[in-house]
């Protein structure tokens, strides 16, 4: 696969990450770096220790709160659709649909424009900016579920089985395990969505990044704090990190059923594995449709596919015609879903 | 189908039997004919499907699929049906419109060469959990843990309802089952008790204490040697014989030459053994033809299955389970040396003339195949489920040996959150050193109290997680009792222990004083 010598000129991976030459900056470096550009907050791309950090308002907030004083020497914001130059490129960071605060990098340099998505996709959600198209000369990709097995169904519809699990077994908690940012939020406004009008309760661990959300004017209803009731909460839904179920912590629940919001548990190996009761197919990433459809649709004739099923979706890519490639980050953590 | 498929997709991942109830009872009450009983169906076996899946599978996928994308899903996915089902693309369309009576009804017309396009218009119309569950259809029986005598009992319950009223008409009925759902909504009269074998609950005993013992009045017991194989209930009529096990569950499949040599008009309870020339094997060969849905003529002479008869239910038509135990076996001998059905005969009834007497010979007795005593109230009538004071089950004494916990497994659902299964070893050698070698896993025995000491060990003495699994420093010493231990080539140790439990926690014992694998194996009792 040839790889445009004109883009690697000024775009390259690195031993830190994905680094753009002429404006001397990383985007989600995986180690310290003297200039970042952070792409969303979650800990596999917003990495404690860069000297200055520049991302939307949100990220920086988030970072803030999840890594204090270690998310940079200097923290500058930048609003979505505004554009800054950098050395001798122009940057812009533009909604990618992932979680709150998320921003695909768009680079232009010499009349070519690179797209950087970071994590991204197309499905509605609630809690955060819709995925905007950007068309492109070079676009960078991830392929967490890049394999046509995998198709995410309407979050609407997943929250509807929890709906009628609580309606076959009122007297059992329901837990569900969520990543602590993005997901659970969601999950929450989904849930509202739905109808369900009763208090969501949270394990301490969600409590930070909830409360922020409600800040930032995400309405997501009464959600307690499991540590203030007393209550065995039967009947009710209690969401916590995936690694609390079945965990000394659920015992003070009425027989809790486990559930586990995330992509992967389109494959029954995987909910076995986990020991999950009621699976909810609930991803913030692309569904392999969705990876198709925005690469088309960039109209880039060149594609990187930085991290997750790379080989299939260089395959599919490579069948199309297209230019595709894939970089193989260190660093990414496409499990944690 | 749509209900069906999501009923599927819950029970696969339900590890409750009161849950799968729950979730069977909602779908039976709220999910209309003839859609629920070809549902019902497939849990009981009652629908033959005959479709080539895998063949049918492996034609579309090459036909439909890169070769290269397929490859690579199926290693992500780890099952080929399921891969087809999440790979084949979904139409928009979020219709329900297609049921399974159309699909047993496709099926039956269908001709060889027309499988292929059958599955490619239903996969067209399905969900992915549609598409799944639709393949778990004709690949046969669902295997989502459901027995048919649990999905039985689902019906029962929906419409407040005995078990035993349903099995009383069940063997008359066919798919889809319309009489039985018509009566059960109370639209129609019950359907007739079927002219084919039917289950009868069965009358189950109570363990006995030594304290107990002391107590019992035993000239109102009868005694007989308790044997080590499994219940069954051979139940005939009208020119068939089914064997039934414990449960409820239809048997005779695995072992057609008893069935066949059963020719009777009667319902009789005993236990299936191996028996060869008048002597019991040991329950390892029993276990070696349990579990088949065929066997083979090599297994059949290998593995020669016998019943041995003690009680009966029903002769002729005429139910006997109001008599009194002696009376009921008076007829039980009757019976048995007029029609002297091969491949049977009866445990007999022990002669003793005090209770010491009784107590050394069953001491004594250290053949294979006799796992206890039993005793029974001679007045006693024939009473389903476990009547206090009836009959009574007295183990041999348990033997014990101390073990090392190894390796640690979560538990399933109230027990979700406690390590709760463990494997222990014995101490073996290899290359010279001393090491520990698996011999067994045991998860009960232990208070709930104690289940909370062990699962707090568990966590601080962690070396590594593998999934639900935990190893552990090797250091907490189990005294493990099991009734025996058996050779074994499917585990290393080279043993198997029968019905290893927990007896106690030796907290104060050191590891390097647990017993050795070659203590074990001493105790392995050879066959005759």
């Amino acid at each position: 696969m040839a790889v445009s010598p004109l883009f690697e000129s000024w775009l390259r991976p690195d031993a830190r990450g994905l680094y753009c030459v002429p404006g001397d900056f990383h985007i989600d470096p995986h180690q310290p770096a003297a200039r970042a550009i952070i792409t969303h907050g979650h800990s596999d791309h917003a990495r404690p220790g860069h000297q200055s950090v520049l991302a939307t308002g949100d990220t920086i907030a988030i970072m803030k709160l999840r890594l204090g004083a270690a998310a940079g020497e200097q923290l500058q914001a930048l609003d979505y659709g505004l554009t800054l130059k950098v050395r001798d490129v122009r940057v812009r960071l533009v909604p990618a649909g992932h979680i709150l605060g998320a921003a695909q990098v768009v680079i232009e340099y010499q009349g070519q424009r690179a797209v950087i998505s970071g994590d991204y996709k197309r499905h509605a959600d609630p809690t955060c900016a819709a995925f905007e198209l950007v068309t492109c000369d070079l676009f960078v990709t991830e392929a967490t579920f890049g394999l046509p097995v995998y198709r995410h169904e309407p979050a609407l519809g997943e929250v509807r089985k929890l709906l009628s699990s609580l309606r076959d077994f009122p007297e059992r908690t329901h837990q569900i395990g969520v990543y602590g940012l993005g997901k659970c939020q969601r999950l929450i406004a989904t849930l509202r969505q739905a109808g369900y009008d009763k208090p969501v309760y949270l394990h301490g661990a969600l409590r930070a990044m909830t409360d922020y959300y409600i800040s930032r004017g995400v309405t997501l209803g009464e959600v307690p704090s499991v540590a203030d009731t007393k209550d065995k909460l039967a009947g009710e839904v209690v969401l916590s990190p995936p690694s609390a179920l079945g965990d000394l912590w659920s015992r003070r629940f009425a027989d809790p059923l486990n559930g586990f919001a995330s992509g992967w548990m389109r494959i029954r190996g995987r909910v076995r594995q986990r020991g999950v009761e009621l699976p909810l197919i609930i991803s913030d990433h692309c569904d392999w449709p969705e990876l198709l459809q925005t690469i088309t649709e960039t109209g880039a004739g060149e594609i990187w596919v930085t991290h997750g099923r790379e080989e299939a979706l260089v395959h599919e890519l490579t069948k199309r015609g297209l230019t595709a490639r894939a970089l193989a980050l260190v660093g990414r953590e496409d499990e944690a879903e | 189908m749509k209900a069906f498929a999501s009923l599927l997709d819950r029970l696969t991942y339900t590890p409750s039997r009161l849950a799968k109830l729950t979730l069977m009872r909602n779908y039976f009450r709220s999910v209309p004919d003839p859609d629920r009983g070809y549902a019902l169906a497939a849990f009981t076996d009652g629908l033959p499907i005959r479709f080539p899946l895998r063949r049918v599978l492996s034609e579309i996928g090459a036909a439909r699929f890169d070769p290269e994308l397929f490859r690579l899903s199926r290693h992500d996915v780890g099952d080929t049906a399921e891969t087809v089902a999440l790979i084949w693309p979904s139409t928009p369309v979020d219709s329900d419109d297609l049921h399974l009576p159309d699909i047993v009804a496709a099926l039956s017309g269908a001709e060889r060469g027309s499988h292929a396009s059958l599955l490619t218009q239903w996969l067209d119309r399905l969900d992915p959990i549609g598409r799944w569950a639709l393949l778990k259809f004709l690949g046969g029986a669902p295997r989502v843990g459901v027995s048919a005598r649990l999905a039985k009992q689902a019906v029962a319950d929906a419409f407040g309802r005995g078990i035993d009223e349903i099995e009383e008409v069940w063997h008359g009925l066919e798919p889809p089952y319309l009489p039985l759902f018509a009566w059960l909504e109370g639209k129609a009269a019950g359907p007739p008790a079927a002219a084919t074998p039917v289950f009868r609950p069965l009358m189950l005993a109570h363990g006995l204490e030594e304290a107990e013992w002391e107590a019992l009045p035993l000239d109102d017991f009868a005694a007989e040697w308790k044997w080590d194989g499994i219940r069954v209930q051979a139940s005939g009529k009208g020119g068939v014989t089914r064997l039934f096990s414990r449960s409820g569950d239809d048997i005779s499949q695995g072992f057609p030459e008893v069935a066949e040599a059963f020719r009777f008009e009667a319902v009789l309870d005993g236990e299936l053994l191996v028996v060869r020339d008048g002597v019991v094997a040991p329950f390892g060969d029993l276990q070696q033809r349990l579990n088949r849905r065929t066997v083979t003529r090599s297994m059949m002479a290998r593995y020669p299955a016998h019943v041995r008869f003690y009680d009966v239910l029903e002769i002729g038509g005429e139910d006997l389970r109001a008599l009194p135990f002696t009376q009921r076996r008076a007829r039980l001998e009757a019976w048995h040396r007029q029609q002297a059905p091969a491949r049977s005969d009866l445990s007999a009834l022990l002669n003793f003339a005090s209770k010491d007497e009784l107590k050394q010979s069953w001491e004594a007795t250290r053949a294979d195949g006799i796992e206890g005593l039993m005793l029974k109230r001679k007045a006693g009538p024939y009473l389903s489920g476990r009547p206090k004071g009836h009959w009574f089950k007295w183990k041999r004494a348990a033997l014990t040996a101390d073990c090392v916990l190894l390796y640690a497994q979560r538990g399933s659902g109230k027990r979700s959150s406690f390590y709760s299964d463990y494997t222990f070893g014995a101490w073996g050698e290899k290359d010279g050193a001393p090491w520990l070698v698996p011999v067994g896993k045991a998860y009960s025995g232990f208070t709930d109290a104690e289940l909370e000491q062990i699962d707090r060990f568990v966590r601080q003495n962690t070396i590594e997680r593998f999934g639900p699994v935990r190893s552990v420093t090797p250091k907490l010493v189990l005294e493990v009792a099991f009734d025996a231990v058996q050779v074994s080539s499917r585990h290393k140790s080279g043993i198997a222990m029968r019905f290893p439990r927990i007896s106690r926690i030796r907290w104060d014992k050191p590891a390097t004083e647990a017993d050795t694998l070659e203590t074990l194996k001493r105790l392995i009792v050879s066959p005759p």
